[in-house]
């Protein structure tokens, strides 16, 4: 028996609150299936089951608001399923040692809601720091001299979920979907994060994309519009296979060590009408043939777009890809996305001109950037990357 | 197809990307990209769009000629015109 626990969406979800069940015990389900809808500050995401078996029992009803690392659901495992054909299964214990929970996520297990403690002393640095965060003083337990919670204390708080009882009623109604002011209470956080932890290097590089534009023009010219590809389908593409290539822009900075991921999932900036920003994952889009990484990118746009992004999009990306597109300005420096390493920016396509063979001629100019962790890498192998990224472009037939 | 009908179907496609905007007070000369902030993927969205319900195809060369509402019109109703 394995259970189906609410998943961490990110290091700075505490709890989500479920709308929407799409199984029912007796459903069979496969590895990738969405089993569930759960709203977070991100919006609706849907979330998948990590382990194949049939649905035992629903633990958590609709609306209900739970803490990261709660079961959800049962989920008999395929084995169980057979086993219990033949012989009674044993009892299973009380809490499951192996969680569903795709590896990478980080899950916190949640913990019991200590008693209140009246006028909780604590440091001016605790104090600052949980009212930052909002979390309640009174519901941490000091350690420090006559039982004052100091700084580490709210960090330790801040690490492990915080109890919401289950079935709390949410505190407001509000329609599924997108909350842009929870969204860019998800980004400040994040981002703030990331500018306390992550030591940023920055570089920039210039590149002729006449290359780029000219195969783009002939390959889209007979084309109907639903087959046309955008210049952004390159641009993804070109980091992606330079990120395969360059393991030190690729991967999480977890527990004070970097591991580098063998597989490359692209998290596409999205900008939200209205001033929201998200960046789901585009799996493997170094495999991915131009025509489906575009067909793919579309659809994710449009979901996330229409708020329905799927967990394993929230918190599998290894690297992060942010383009400006046709306006705004030149160049984009970006915020690493914590635990990842890197994020590579594109500006706007710009006429410029352009030395070529001795003569100067307009040239169709689009600035990448690189901001990277100098923890994993430095400016040397980050310039080398980003020339990579430069070179792919003007080779567009490598793509 | 009648020009109220055209501008209808450029309005409601427009209004599919840009649901909060108010197309029918957008000036009909105004660039499109700025007046309801829509990309490169919306207005491909767009072009797709009126290939689907018109089947008006709007070859990527084209793509200036239809970033106001009136110039929209125009090369659709232009093109509707010539296939009659």
């Amino acid at each position: 028996m394995a259970d189906f626990l609410m998943p961490s969406l990110g290091a700075d979800m505490e709890a989500g609150t479920l709308v929407e069940w799409l199984v029912k015990p007796g459903d069979w389900v496969k590895r990738g299936d969405v089993v569930a809808v759960v709203e977070t500050q991100k919006g609706a995401i849907e979330i998948e089951s990590f382990q194949p078996g049939q649905v035992e029992k629903i633990l958590i009803g609709l609306n209900s608001k739970v803490p990261v690392g709660t079961p959800l659901a049962q989920i008999k495992t395929e084995a169980e399923g057979k086993a219990a054909v033949a012989t009674p299964p044993p009892a299973p214990p009380p809490y499951p040692v192996t969680p569903a929970v795709p590896p990478g996520m980080v899950v916190a297990t949640p913990v019991p809601r200590p008693p209140p403690v009246a006028a909780a002393a604590a440091s001016p640095a605790a104090r600052r720091l949980a009212q930052e965060r909002g979390i309640d003083l009174s519901m941490i337990k000091g350690t420090g001299p006559g039982g004052t919670i100091t700084y580490a204390d709210v960090e330790q708080r801040l690490g492990a979920a915080v109890a919401v009882p289950p079935s709390e009623p949410m505190e407001k109604k509000r329609a599924i979907g997108l909350d842009l002011d929870a969204m860019r209470l998800a980004i400040a956080a994040a981002m703030a994060r990331s500018k306390r932890e992550i030591p940023h290097y920055y570089l920039e590089h210039r590149i002729d994309v006449s290359a780029s534009e000219h195969w783009l023009a002939q390959r889209n010219e007979t084309r109907p519009p639903e087959s046309r590809l955008l210049m952004a389908a390159l641009t993804i593409k070109a980091v992606a296979l330079a990120a395969h290539r360059f393991p030190a822009f690729n991967g999480f900075y977890r527990d004070n060590k970097f591991e580098s991921s063998k597989a490359v999932h692209v998290g596409t900036a999205i900008a939200i009408r209205g001033g929201g920003l998200a960046a789901p994952a585009l799996h493997d889009a170094d495999q991915l043939p131009l025509d489906e990484l575009m067909s793919r990118m579309r659809d994710l746009i449009q979901r996330t777009r229409a708020g329905r992004i799927r967990g394993s999009e929230i918190s599998d990306s290894t690297i992060t890809v942010s383009s400006l597109g046709e306006r705004g300005v030149e160049a984009l420096y970006g915020v690493i996305y914590p635990p990842q390493v890197a994020i590579v920016g594109f500006g706007k396509t710009v006429t410029r001109p352009w030395v070529i063979d001795g003569a100067i001629g307009p040239r169709p100019v689009l600035a990448v950037t690189l901001s990277a962790d100098h923890r994993v890498s430095d400016g040397h192998t980050g310039a080398l990357f980003l020339a990579e990224i430069g070179k792919l472009l003007m080779e567009p037939d490598n793509l | 197809m009648s020009a109220i009908d055209i501008r209808k179907v450029i309005q409601e496609e427009l209004n599919n990307i840009a649901p909060e905007a108010d197309i029918a007070s957008v000036d009909p000369v105004a660039d499109l990209r700025e007046a309801i902030d829509i990309d490169s993927m919306d207005f491909l969205n767009f072009v797709i769009a009126i290939h689907h319900r018109l089947g008006v195809d709007i070859p990527e060369i084209d793509y200036p000629k239809l970033v106001t509402l009136d110039g929209a019109f125009a090369y659709i109703n232009g093109k509707l015109q010539a296939q009659q």
